[in-house]
């Protein structure tokens, strides 16, 4: 047998013993991004293979979450991609505006700063209060962050930077107050968030949404696993719904571009078809 | 040659974007090997810098998106914020995961998983910059068995980036700017000779 097949053989081993004890399915990943994040950690922890790793985490459940934070880690800001959130505000809010009340789910929201920006944006548009946004991602650790909206001082420049670009109308600092390093959201802004626990690869859909966001997760999918996703967003859109991907993911070539139409294909905006 | 090469990665720091539209206008037409590209650039920019090398070239050169396929005769390049990975043989993914070398796009990503897919089929080759992002995929490709080609740090816009490669890894070649081309308009050829 190749090296390579052994080697392959050996992370395979490595996801089945992460998804048997731990629940967590990691064999759809897209291999590249997957390697680069196993690897690494490997080299900080100090495994040489995939199978010294693997037998560490049959018994070394403090390790596994070190493992699993590493397997996470995305990095976000507020109003990343500025445009996408002007497009949103110009496009999409006038249309959500004809309905009473709207659920927006954001799949995959990390440490939680795009969906602040998104209670922000509605909050500005005089919308919030009619709005419940759930905020979902299957890191904990990530999770918790979000929930405290507590953030680096240091990016806050990126931030403002953002909002301004993304037509904010206000100003940033009116929603956070700052306290030595960080920065701390102002609570009103969480009144309509739901966090919660949900994995992608594995759970299913929890409700009829009006808006769906997950920019910049579906990039860690292999096609499979993209497929299964989209199907699942599509099918937890009521008619006319709309779904939000990250600046660089697209619909096309999928087995759902044919239920959306698009709404703005630079910012990947699209509409379920009713 | 006798070695069929399947891609060609190329990274670039300060003063690439002179270098790959000098590198990109001298290609020939037919030239076939799939490129796949890493300019440093500042997260947010539009895609100016692509059409910019786009305009240069008889080849197709086009920002990535995730999962796009690849084919012969285009040319790839890595969008600000992301960076690029070679997915498998047949496709390319992008990540958000953290900068390395300060950087997103990193060099050292691409090159890295790049030399993991290829291994001895691929051409990997690293021009100006003021930081060291690369070197270690350059190394990686070397170690992999695939070919290095450096540009000459005497000569280039900025030295370090070429230095830094050179510092860990004897390459296969150190080449001026101008001659970068045309080796590899030859080693494509060596191609279509198979």
């Amino acid at each position: 047998m190749e090296d390579e097949k052994k080697d392959n053989l050996a992370l395979q081993c490595l996801l089945d013993i992460v998804e048997k004890i731990y629940g967590y399915d990691f064999h759809e990943y897209a291999n590249a991004s997957l390697r680069r994040r196993v690897t690494g950690f490997m080299l900080d922890h100090k495994f040489d293979t995939y199978l010294q790793l693997a037998d560490r985490l049959l018994y070394d459940e403090g390790l596994f979450e070190v493992f699993l934070r590493q397997m996470s880690i995305t990095v976000t800001e507020m109003f990343r991609d500025p445009e996408f959130y002007k497009s949103f505000r110009e496009n999409i809010i006038p249309k959500l505006k004809t309905y009473p009340y709207i659920k927006v789910w954001h799949a995959g929201c990390a440490t939680g700063e795009e969906v602040f920006s998104m209670a922000i944006l509605l909050h500005e548009e005089g919308f919030l209060d009619r709005a419940t946004i759930y905020a979902t991602d299957f890191n904990q650790v990530a999770l918790e962050c979000a929930k405290t909206g507590i953030y680096d001082a240091s990016n806050v420049k990126q931030y403002i930077e953002n909002y301004n670009k993304a037509g904010g109308t206000s100003g940033l600092s009116e929603y956070y107050t700052s306290s030595y390093n960080a920065v701390k959201l102002r609570d009103f802004l969480k009144r309509r968030i739901t966090f919660a626990n949900h994995n992608l690869a594995v759970d299913r859909s929890f409700g009829e949404m009006n808006v769906i966001l997950c920019r910049n997760v579906l990039i860690y999918f292999n096609k499979n696993l993209q497929n299964q996703v989209l199907k699942l967003f599509r099918d937890s859109l009521c008619h006319k719904g709309y779904l939000c991907l990250g600046s660089k993911e697209t619909l096309r070539f999928t087995e759902v571009e044919n239920d959306f139409e698009v709404v703005d294909e630079k910012y990947r905006i699209y509409q379920r078809k009713s | 040659m006798s070695n069929c090469f399947e891609a060609i990665v190329i990274g670039a720091s300060s003063g690439g974007l002179e270098a790959f539209y000098k590198i990109f206008s001298k290609f020939h037409e037919d030239f076939s090997i799939p490129i796949f590209l890493v300019q440093h650039i500042k997260e947010g920019s539009d895609n100016y810098y692509v059409q910019h090398i786009n305009r240069a070239s008889s080849l197709d050169v086009l920002e990535a998106v995730d999962k796009i396929k690849i084919n012969r005769g285009k040319a790839y390049v890595a969008p600000p914020g992301y960076h690029l990975l070679v997915e498998d043989k047949t496709s390319l993914s992008l990540s958000a995961d953290p900068r390395v070398n300060f950087s997103r796009p990193s060099i050292d990503v691409l090159f890295d998983s790049a030399a993991h897919v290829y291994k001895d089929k691929v051409i990997g080759v690293l021009l100006t910059g003021a930081n060291s992002d690369g070197a270690l995929g350059i190394k990686k490709i070397h170690d992999l068995g695939g070919y290095t080609i450096v540009q000459n740090p005497e000569t280039a816009l900025s030295s370090e980036m070429p230095r830094s490669a050179l510092a860990i890894t004897k390459v296969d070649e150190v080449l001026e700017l101008d001659q970068i081309a045309s080796r590899l308009n030859q080693l494509d050829g060596g191609n279509n000779v198979k």
